[in-house]
């Protein structure tokens, strides 16, 4: 016995492993009871949802929350539906549940395009996407997507619920609308209209598989013009945005590979792109160009 | 603040009091000893620390054990029953799907995961399934072959118990 816990003791001390700060935990049954405990706690509580971003994040010690609020198993949030002629995301459906919907795939197909690219299968059993959209990484993929398909996000705090659109909602480097006491419930997209399509497409980081560049295009065809185009980017500057000179370029065109070309040469005009070891300024401005036109292409095909 | 947690772990009910910061990896190796379970990488990249919960693949070094609480968990070291090895344990032997073994637990757990969706993958399939996980040893190519040859085994097996 005492050598079993003296094995336990030698194992804890020459332990490698990073482990966070100490934090109290508690485990929300509800959202009210999220919300609750978030204005309870303040500033010093996080709420964990996959834990795919703050636990790597916690073990660095580059977050050091006192409290976490766990929302990670609430079945009110776990859910992918079609109501009218919305789809609607909970906050709490992971990677994997995206990638495998297929109403997610009929409303837009870069939906599960981007959720099949995320990290590698582990991440996408864990991860979520209210995780994403809240944690704003400047290299995620969702946030470009919601862009394209004009997503509309729901939030929640103590006085009540909101709607923000993903265009208002992405604010700056890891920053957005949401305050601190309020949570990201469900994502609203609209059933676009006939004669649309859609395509996500990703120069990755092959170690990490953040976007070094992402493009989501959602284009709608009619009377063999393209009558709207949104278009999201990801990984170029220190936030996701729409490309709407891009959008304008190719408005009002016939989708030919000619007018694609010219509107794709638009992208990343007027952007300051973020540069790192891996991708100079240059060679994103160059990626954004080459990715704008082949989610075009696809997205027309 | 400690948390008590109950967690089935290879079909064993396990119930501790633990400390909310402990890392899922760690509440397995330390506290439950099985070692089966690596740390590689301690940063979510390299998959050697991948176990199921709840049937799905996931790192557990990038869990805390709290998060675990309710759930069920699988490691290596469920995966043979009944003193005979698991067809994926078996195709690792056969086909010489490891060398030094560090990512091999990890390997088998991320397998499990993906053949539980897909009895019958291709060969892209496989290594797409297996993107989460490094191996420095053996360039994939025989840790393909194995998940084959443990795909087809599985196959098989089911044939003749129906
Ligand atoms: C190895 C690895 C590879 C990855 N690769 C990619 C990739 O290729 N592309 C990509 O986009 N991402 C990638 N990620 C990140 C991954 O997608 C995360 O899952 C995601 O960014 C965060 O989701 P989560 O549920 O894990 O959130 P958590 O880590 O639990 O939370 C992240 C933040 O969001 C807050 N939060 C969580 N849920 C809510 C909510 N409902 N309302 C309000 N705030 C909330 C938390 O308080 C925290 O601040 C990767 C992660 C890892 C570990
Ligand atoms: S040790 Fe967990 S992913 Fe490497
Ligand atoms: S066998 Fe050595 S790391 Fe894979």
């Amino acid at each position: 016995m005492a050598g079993d816990e003296l094995l336990i003791l030698f194992n804890y001390l020459n332990c490698k492993t990073m482990i966070p700060n100490k934090f109290d935990y508690h485990r929300a049954s509800s959202v009210d009871e999220a919300i609750s405990l978030m204005a309870q706690h303040g500033m010093d509580a996080k709420l964990l949802a996959g834990g795919h971003s703050l636990l790597p994040a916690m073990k660095l010690r580059l977050n050091q929350p006192g409290v976490l609020i766990d929302i990670g198993r609430l079945d009110e949030l776990r859910y992918i539906k079609k109501e009218g002629n919305e789809l609607v995301i909970g906050a709490g459906a992971t990677h994997d549940d995206i990638a495998h919907s297929a109403a997610a795939r009929s409303t837009f197909s870069m939906l599960s395009e981007a959720a099949d690219l995320i990290g590698d299968v582990q991440v996408r059993n864990k991860g979520t996407i209210g995780g994403s959209l809240a944690h704003a990484d400047p290299a995620a993929d969702w946030p470009a997507v919601m862009l394209a398909a004009n997503a509309q996000i729901e939030l929640r705090g103590p006085n009540g619920a909101r709607t923000v659109a993903a265009a208002d909602f992405f604010t700056g480097f890891f920053m957005t609308a949401l305050e601190d006491n309020e949570i990201i419930t469900a994502i609203r997209i609209a059933e676009p209209p006939k004669g649309t399509g859609s395509s996500y497409q990703k120069f990755m980081q092959p170690a990490s598989r953040f976007a070094i560049v992402g493009c989501a295009a959602a284009v709608t065809v009619d009377g063999g013009v393209c009558q709207k185009v949104s278009i999201g980017f990801t990984g170029l500057a220190d936030g996701a945005f729409r490309a709407s000179n891009v959008e304008a370029a190719l408005t009002g065109k016939k989708p030919t590979e000619e007018n694609i070309a010219a509107a794709a040469q638009l992208a990343g005009e007027g952007v300051m792109p973020m540069s790192d070891h891996f991708a100079s300024e240059e060679y994103r401005l160059h990626l954004a160009r080459v990715y704008a036109a082949r989610a075009l292409t696809a997205a027309v095909r | 603040m400690a948390t008590t947690i109950q967690v089935t772990v290879n079909g064993k009910v396990h119930s501790h009091e633990v400390d909310p910061r402990t890392l899922l990896v760690q509440y397995l190796r330390d506290v439950l000893g099985l070692t089966g379970t690596h740390i590689g990488c301690d940063t979510s990249n390299c998959g050697a620390c991948t176990i199921l919960v709840d049937g799905k693949a996931v790192k557990s070094c990038t869990m805390l054990a709290v998060q675990a609480d309710g759930c069920e968990v699988k490691t290596i070291e469920g995966m043979a029953e009944d003193g005979s090895l698991h067809p994926l344990q078996e195709g690792f032997r056969e086909k010489h799907g490891l060398q030094c073994g560090f990512c091999t637990p990890g390997m088998i757990m991320a397998s499990a995961d993906l053949l539980s969706r897909n009895p019958n993958p291709s060969e892209q399939e496989i290594r797409e399934g297996l993107e989460g996980n490094f191996c420095r040893c053996t360039g994939y190519h025989n840790i393909v072959k194995s998940v084959q040859y443990a795909a087809k085994k599985i196959s098989e097996q089911e044939k003749v118990a129906q």
